[in-house]
């Protein structure tokens, strides 16, 4: 380990790995630093995501592949079921394995990785963030670099040490709880949403299958309605109704910041990305796709500013993130604030008239159309979505 | 007995020992930076903390109290 790096990256999730590997593909030297012992453990995630999401950065490997979907399942409050089959397929990840595929894919691009290396403070100088301050085996340590990225996930207190407002509205943080159970009888090609008040009131509950009758089940609540009921208790409810006798595998906590992206992502010697930009998208609250795309961006961006000795390159990043994403996710954010106050009569009214429709006809648009046709006025925001690029 | 200091007064809250799964979603919606994090461990930074409570309507397993009467030192 030198003592000096060009970049340091704070946090070896999705996001971390990704900044790391393109900024080493640039040639200059990168150091990820990762609190955890272990990359990819414990997994905080449902582990879905789009065959697209992933295909951009790495080739498909059974061995991180729990499941294959091709198929959405939509439950209404009063039990009315849609099924959509979709052309194009996704995943359920076996993410501790993914993780450690893509930190593996850093480290080959030339990027070093120090797990058991928790981050407690920004070396700044002249208000330029020039390094870290870290703990490794019990020892308070420093390590400078150039650039500084920040990758720490949901708490995101790296970018708050260098002055920026990272923390986010306890109304927009869907605190979840989620178990893996075995012997749960779904289709295993089939992503399984329940919706209604009883169920998961302003979200969705999620039951994705991991292959062998596996299956990752959980949702996430809003801090308001955290206020009377947690996560945990929704839960419970419903493996007690569905599940009774599912053993249970895994059962983690978890926050999803659903919200739009930081103000500011990056400042003089510092960029955020993934969940601790709150890069996440906040109608799916789906994180692993757009953290490596926020991570790619990045690490692209910090290279050339090392390779081109011109630091404050790295401020383009904010423009280059929102033309990718940023703005899409401020639709999204809009659309979520439209159908997740859906009351349980609208989201049943939905149901009924979807099946009306004939099967062959059924697609993902149609179903948006037959939401739209509930709630006009979501119909702007949608339209955007389709005009900003 | 002596109470634990917050940043406005007596410390209010209180993270149920052993019982955390140090997810991070409490540290995330933290106005204040008053929760520290690491892999197993976790702890209010007392003199940063303002009582204001939203630490523990996003902890989704319900670990963290308001503690009415003001946190003891453990001893
Ligand atoms: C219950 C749940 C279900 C989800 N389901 C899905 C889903 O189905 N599909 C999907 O796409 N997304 C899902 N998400 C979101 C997704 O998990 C995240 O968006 C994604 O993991 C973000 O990647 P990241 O790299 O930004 O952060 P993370 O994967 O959280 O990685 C951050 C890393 O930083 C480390 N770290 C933090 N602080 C420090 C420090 N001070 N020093 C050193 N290291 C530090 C952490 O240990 C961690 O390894 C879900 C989230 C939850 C909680
Ligand atoms: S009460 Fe408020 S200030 Fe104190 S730890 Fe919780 S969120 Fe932070
Ligand atoms: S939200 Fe609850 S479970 Fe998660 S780290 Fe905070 S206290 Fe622990």
């Amino acid at each position: 380990m030198k003592k000096e790096y060009d970049i340091i990256v704070v946090g070896a999730g999705p996001a971390g790995s990704m900044a790391a590997r393109y900024a080493a593909d640039k040639g200059v030297s990168v150091l990820m630093l990762e609190k955890d012992r272990d990359v990819g453990y414990p997994v905080r995630c449902g582990e879905a995501i789009s065959k697209a999401g992933v295909e951009e950065f790495i080739n498909i490997d059974q061995k991180w592949i729990a499941a294959t979907i091709s198929k959405f399942g939509f439950v209404a409050p009063d039990g009315s079921e849609v099924f959509i089959d979709f052309g194009e397929a996704g995943y359920v990840l076996e993410r501790r394995i993914f993780d450690y595929a893509l930190a593996e894919s850093a480290a080959k691009a030339g990027a070093e990785i120090l797990t058991r290396a928790y981050v407690n403070g920004l070396i700044i100088e002249n208000d330029i963030v020039k390094g870290v301050k870290y703990e490794f085996r019990g020892e308070q340590l420093e390590v400078r670099a150039k650039i500084v990225i920040a990758a720490d996930g949901v708490e995101s207190r790296v970018g708050r040490w260098a002055g920026l407002k990272t923390h986010i509205d306890f109304r927009d943080m869907e605190a979840a709880a989620q178990i893996t159970a075995a012997n749960i009888p779904i289709d295993q090609n089939t992503l399984y949403f329940y919706f209604g008040k009883d169920v998961a009131p302003n979200g969705y509950f999620w039951v994705f299958p991991k292959g062998n009758n596996k299956a990752n089940i959980g949702l996430g609540v809003s801090g308001i309605t955290g206020k009377k009921k947690s996560a945990l208790s929704y839960l419970n409810e419903f493996m007690e109704k569905h599940y009774p006798d599912a053993p249970i595998l895994t059962s983690i906590a978890g926050g999803v910041p659903c919200s739009i992206t930081l103000d500011k992502i990056s400042a003089p010697g510092i960029m955020l990305v993934g969940d601790a930009a709150r890069q996440v998208n906040p109608l799916s609250g789906g994180g692993i796709a757009s953290g490596m795309i926020g991570g790619s961006i990045a690490g692209t961006i910090a290279g050339d500013a090392i390779k081109q000795n011109n630091l404050s390159h790295i401020l383009t990043y904010d423009k280059a993130w929102a033309d990718r994403l940023g703005k899409r996710h401020e639709i999204f954010n809009r659309i979520k604030n439209g159908i997740y106050n859906f009351s349980d009569e609208k989201f049943n009214a939905i149901a009924h008239s979807f099946l009306k429709v004939p099967e062959e006809k059924r697609g993902l648009g149609n179903l948006f159309v037959t939401a739209l046709m509930n709630q006009p006025s979501l119909l702007v925001d949608v339209a955007k979505v389709f005009f900003v690029k | 007995m002596e109470f634990r200091q917050a940043k406005t007064g007596k410390l209010m809250i209180e993270i149920l020992p052993n019982k955390c799964d140090f997810c991070g979603c409490c540290v995330g919606v933290c106005p204040e930076d008053a929760i520290e994090l690491k892999e197993a461990e976790i702890s209010i930074i007392d003199e940063r903390c303002t009582n204001c409570s939203k630490c523990i309507w996003s902890c989704p397993i319900e670990v963290i109290v308001f503690n009415k009467t003001g946190v003891l030192f453990q001893r």
